[in-house]
């Protein structure tokens, strides 16, 4: 067992930096604990260097059957989202640094918190079996209780904590319930067994019931329609790294998993129910675009932004095709370095629970030139026009959907749905840009003074322009980097 | 890399070189941005001279962008896009010489407008589907930000958002055609050839075409204002800056037509079959509906955008005829109008700015005011109601030729009686009403257009004139590339059609 451990060495690494600086926070005066912050994003930079050293990457061959019994996988899907969570992760902490003097208290908590939920998403990245499922789940969204809840002193915080909470609670209920009738039916938690047997099992109403709860529970996490209510209340009254970490990490999760499940596991059952998908998927887009229109509250309309873009990103399930998770993988990739850039750039410009109103962008292209430009990719990117991230993420969805169209026209339903919901964004997205140009002050508020941006979050920010520009510009490699990842097979036995 | 790089490229590094400019560098800035686009318009002109028309493709720059997906960047001229590519390099050129009415923020309006003339002249030159899109999306968030900032008028917040959304709208539906396209063709491929030799070997499925034409043929129509969807046009132009709106109505409106003629037809034809009455019906409908919604306007700029709107017609009347002589006339057509177009939107503008009004009913006597601007409006005006010698007449006669041939004879008549007589009616009164009779109020300030403005002026009507005695310039470039895509749309009917009648 003991050389088996190099499976979860990365998973280990990162565990141990989430003991360490609880340990290093007794040590430290409070006074350098912001250097703790920087230290720990520096230990995970290290790790996701080493995620691409030769002994590691070479595991992705090795057939993980005498550790765990195959529950556990490092394949490229799993070697591409630990990365991703990586890259969130540190991002994440430079962003929380920034934050932390409005934490008031337990900043060493908060940055190990992070650590926390960021390997649970990173077991989540290999999970191939209902109990890895479960507990790197469980992993996350405990750890986010706390994240959301961390401004104890504000109302807001409190009340998203607790709603994050209760209605986390609920789909983790849904999610336990569905796992045991899939075990009740199929005898076992493993995806390999439940795809060797897909065909016997879907023949069971008890199995496609729990399959549908273990959906519900998937679906609440990437905030899909009708499990989104949650997101815009979270979203708004969390910290900002926070509310990015959720936008970010925990759906790329939510995502990892439905893969793992509905198009390695069982393709079957996901044949079966190309249409509740695909109407969800439409329902999610619309509502989530719908429902952006009016906001105000630059937090709150990126949380429907998100619910949208879960929409766009089932899409890829709906097309259950290798192209579709090709598609979904380039979409997060781009999503990630957006909205971390878009959630840095409000932060900066707001000041603690007020200000967060879209109004706070007017003028920026005169406080900040390098904010406004950052701000306007991110906007325009998000939604999806060229030469950006957001737009090459879109055009592999729609492909990927428009490829099975011509033989079931009710996938045209959904493409029409989709340009529909682009259309829309395009409405509020451009809406920002339009604040930052020529969005105008009231007469009686003076000019803000030009914005102070540290160091380390402009090196974020400026990776984040970087990466948004060559994701669109120059696709070639990230496409074979998704497309050596999303070919997930299923250990045959 | 050869010349057609150099024309897409040269204005994205001048808006780079604006970019590092200090702000307050105004004279630096417009210099470097004329210079390049003074460069790309010479270029496009040695590039039209030296094409070969029997050549195929030609000035080619390919390379692979993403592997597995079979996109490539891919830049060629062939006869139909040389011309096209040539009448935009030049409106760029003039459009950046009337850009002097933009007074505040220059260097973020002379970058967006380097990014809006690359863009513009990318979809042009892309033989890769992909990138035709991707540079049309390209230059379209210039077009929203310089209408926003620079544009004029009160309901600009409006227009802006208006014309974003519709042509953000017809650019989707057209995408999803395309990717069709690419799928139904099996081909792996994005690029423009490869798809045209898979379609001539395996058509794509019957079932897929009924599905693929309409997409593209209202996606198109969208961003060429086919009536119903033509709202946005007039109201944006009118709205925009007048380089902004020279650029557009000139060239970038093309693009949907140019899809049409390049894309819709040759990969879908079956699909065509229903669909082409349909579009001759409502091609009929720009002509008459906003021909005499032209009639009833009082403001000049919407009269232009409305009759610019009536224009787009006979090109998707062209188009619906689809025959050798329809579709050459739609492309003469399609390069005439934008000349024409630019010419029109800059002499507005050029009003505009003398008086911050175009209301034609306080106007009058202008033309001893202004004799270069008010000859070259006398002269736009004339060419809008199809004068011969300019050269929308040798397109617009061509395509009611190709119309009737087609078999549309009560849509040819109601067309020609509609295109002479009501666009000859409000153009001879915007003419009596501006130029002619008593000078109006308070336009005692007005003066003529600066040497730089009437360059461009006088650029745009040569060119008009030169196409309009020599058609052949074109129709000899056009011809051969026509014939081949009406052979993959009527492979019964290829019999040789020539276009004689507009080589006089």
């Amino acid at each position: 067992m003991g050389d088996q451990l190099k499976f979860v060495q990365l998973e280990m690494m990162v565990v141990a930096l989430g003991l360490l600086v609880l340990i290093a926070d007794l040590a430290m005066a409070p006074s350098r604990r912001r250097l703790l912050g920087y230290l720990s994003a520096a230990g995970l930079f290290v790790v996701f260097l080493l995620s691409f050293r030769d002994g590691y990457t070479a595991l992705v061959n090795e057939s993980t059957e005498a550790f765990f019994n195959s529950r556990y996988k490092v394949d490229g899907l799993a070697l591409f989202f630990k990365r991703f969570f990586l890259i969130a992760g540190i991002f994440v902490l430079v962003f929380a640094v920034d934050f932390s003097e409005r934490l008031r208290s337990g900043m060493a908590e908060y940055y190990s918190f992070i650590v926390f939920a960021l390997s649970g998403m990173m077991f989540a990245a290999s999970a191939n079996d209902f109990s890895m499922l479960f507990v790197s789940i469980e992993l996350i969204t405990i750890t986010f209780y706390i994240l959301v809840s961390f401004q104890r002193h504000r109302l807001h915080s409190l009340e998203a904590g607790v709603k994050y909470l209760i209605l986390g609670a609920v789909s983790s209920a849904f999610m336990i319930y569905g796992i045991a009738l899939v075990f009740g039916v199929a005898g076992s938690l493993q995806f390999d067994d439940l795809h060797a047997q897909q065909s016997e099992l879907i023949q069971s109403k008890v199995f496609l019931f729990g399959m549908l709860f273990l959906f519900a529970g998937l679906a609440f996490k990437i905030s899909a329609f009708p499990f989104q209510v949650w997101a815009p209340d979270v979203y708004q009254g969390a910290p900002t790294p926070t509310t990015a970490f959720l936008a970010v990490g925990s759906k790329a999760a939510g995502f990892v998993l439905l893969i793992r499940l509905l198009v390695a596991a069982v393709p079957e059952v996901t044949a079966e129910w190309t249409s509740v998908l695909l109407v969800i998927s439409a329902l999610t887009i619309l509502y989530g675009n719908l429902c952006a229109l009016p906001q105000r509250n630059l937090k709150r309309l990126l949380a429907y932004s998100g619910i949208a873009n879960a929409g766009y990103l089932l899409m890829g399930i709906v097309a259950q095709s290798e192209e579709g998770t090709v598609a979904i993988l380039y979409y997060l990739a781009g999503y990630l370095f957006t909205v971390m850039a878009a959630f840095m750039i409000i932060n900066l410009l707001t000041k603690e629970g007020e200000g967060e109103d879209i109004s706070c962008l007017s003028g920026l292209s005169k406080r900040s030139p390098f904010l406004a430009f950052a701000m306007t990719l991110a906007a325009v990117s998000l939604a999806g026009i060229p030469p950006l991230a957001g737009f090459f993420g879109k055009f592999l969805l729609v492909k990927s959907v428009a490829t099975e169209a011509f033989g079931n026209t009710c996938f045209f339903v959904l493409l029409a749905v989709a340009v529909f919901g682009v259309v829309v964004s395009i409405y509020y997205y451009f809406g920002i840009v339009r604040t930052i140009f020529w969005g105008r002050r009231k007469a009686d508020e003076p000019t803000p003074p030009p914005v102070t941006i540290g160091l380390p979050v402009r090196i974020v920010l400026g990776c984040c322009v970087a990466a948004m520009l060559y994701l669109g510009l120059l696709p070639n490699k990230p496409v074979k980097w998704a497309e050596t990842a999303a070919k997930v097979g299923v250990t045959s036995k | 890399m050869d010349y057609l790089f150099f024309i897409v490229m040269l204005p994205l590094l001048a808006g780079l070189v604006v970019g590092v400019i200090p702000g307050d560098r105004i004279g630096a800035i417009r210099g470097v941005t004329l210079g390049a686009s003074w460069l790309t318009a010479l270029l496009s002109l040695i590039a039209f001279c030296s094409f070969d028309p029997n050549g195929g493709l030609q000035f080619v720059t390919e390379w692979t962008w993403v592997e597995s997906l079979g996109l490539k960047f891919y830049l060629a001229a062939d006869g139909i896009n040389i011309g096209i590519i040539f009448m935009g390099a030049v409106v760029a050129f003039a459009a950046v010489c009337c850009a002097g009415d933009v007074t505040h923020r220059i260097k973020e309006f002379y970058f967006l407008l380097n990014l809006m003339i690359c863009g513009i002249l990318g979809a042009f030159a892309s033989m890769d589907l992909f990138f035709f899109y991707f540079f049309h999306e390209l230059a379209l968030v210039p077009t929203f930000i310089m209408i926003g900032v620079w544009g004029r008028g009160q309901n600009r917040n409006y227009a802006t958002y208006k014309i974003t959304l519709y042509l953000s709208f017809g650019a989707l539906l057209a995408l999803i055609g395309l990717i069709g396209v690419y799928v139904q063709t099996g081909a792996e491929s994005f690029s423009i050839p490869d798809l045209m030799k898979a379609v001539e070997e395996k058509p794509i499925t019957e079932s897929a075409q009924q599905w693929i034409f309409p997409l593209l043929m209202f996606g198109f129509g969208i961003l060429v204002s086919l009536w119903p969807f033509h709202t946005w046009a007039p109201l944006g132009y009118g709205a925009a800056p007048t380089a902004t709106a020279m650029l557009h109505a000139g060239v970038l409106k093309k693009f949907g037509l140019y899809g049409l003629i390049r894309v819709a037809i040759p990969m879908a034809p079956v699909g065509a079959q229903g669909w082409l009455e349909v579009m001759a019906w409502l091609a009929l409908a720009n002509l008459l509906f906003c021909g005499l919604v032209a009639v009833r306007q009082k403001d000049l700029n919407l009269l232009i955008g409305n009759s610019s709107v009536a224009h787009m017609g006979f090109i998707f009347l062209g188009i619906a005829s689809l025959n050798v002589i329809g579709l050459t006339g739609a492309v003469l057509v399609m390069i005439a109008h934008g000349l024409l177009a630019a010419l029109a939107f800059g002499l507005s503008g050029h009003l505009y700015q003398q008086h911050r009004s175009l209301d034609m009913t306080r106007m009058g006597g202008l033309l001893r005011k202004m004799p270069l601007a008010g000859t070259a409006l006398l002269m736009a005006m004339m060419a809008g109601c199809g004068l011969p010698g300019f050269a929308n007449f040798a397109g617009e006669i061509t395509i009611f030729f190709a119309a009737w041939s087609a078999g549309f004879q009560t849509i040819t008549v109601i067309a020609a009686w509609s295109a002479l007589v009501i666009g000859g009616l409000y153009m001879l009164r915007a003419i009596r009403n501006i130029l002619h009779g008593p000078q109006g109020d308070d336009w005692d300030n007005a003066s003529d257009a600066k040497p730089l403005v009437a360059t461009a002026f006088g650029l745009l009507l040569a060119m008009l004139l030169v196409f309009g005695f020599a058609p052949n310039l074109l129709t000899k470039r056009i011809n051969g590339e026509v014939e081949k895509i009406v052979r993959l749309a009527k492979p019964e009917g290829a019999a040789p059609e020539k276009v004689e009648v507009v080589r006089r």
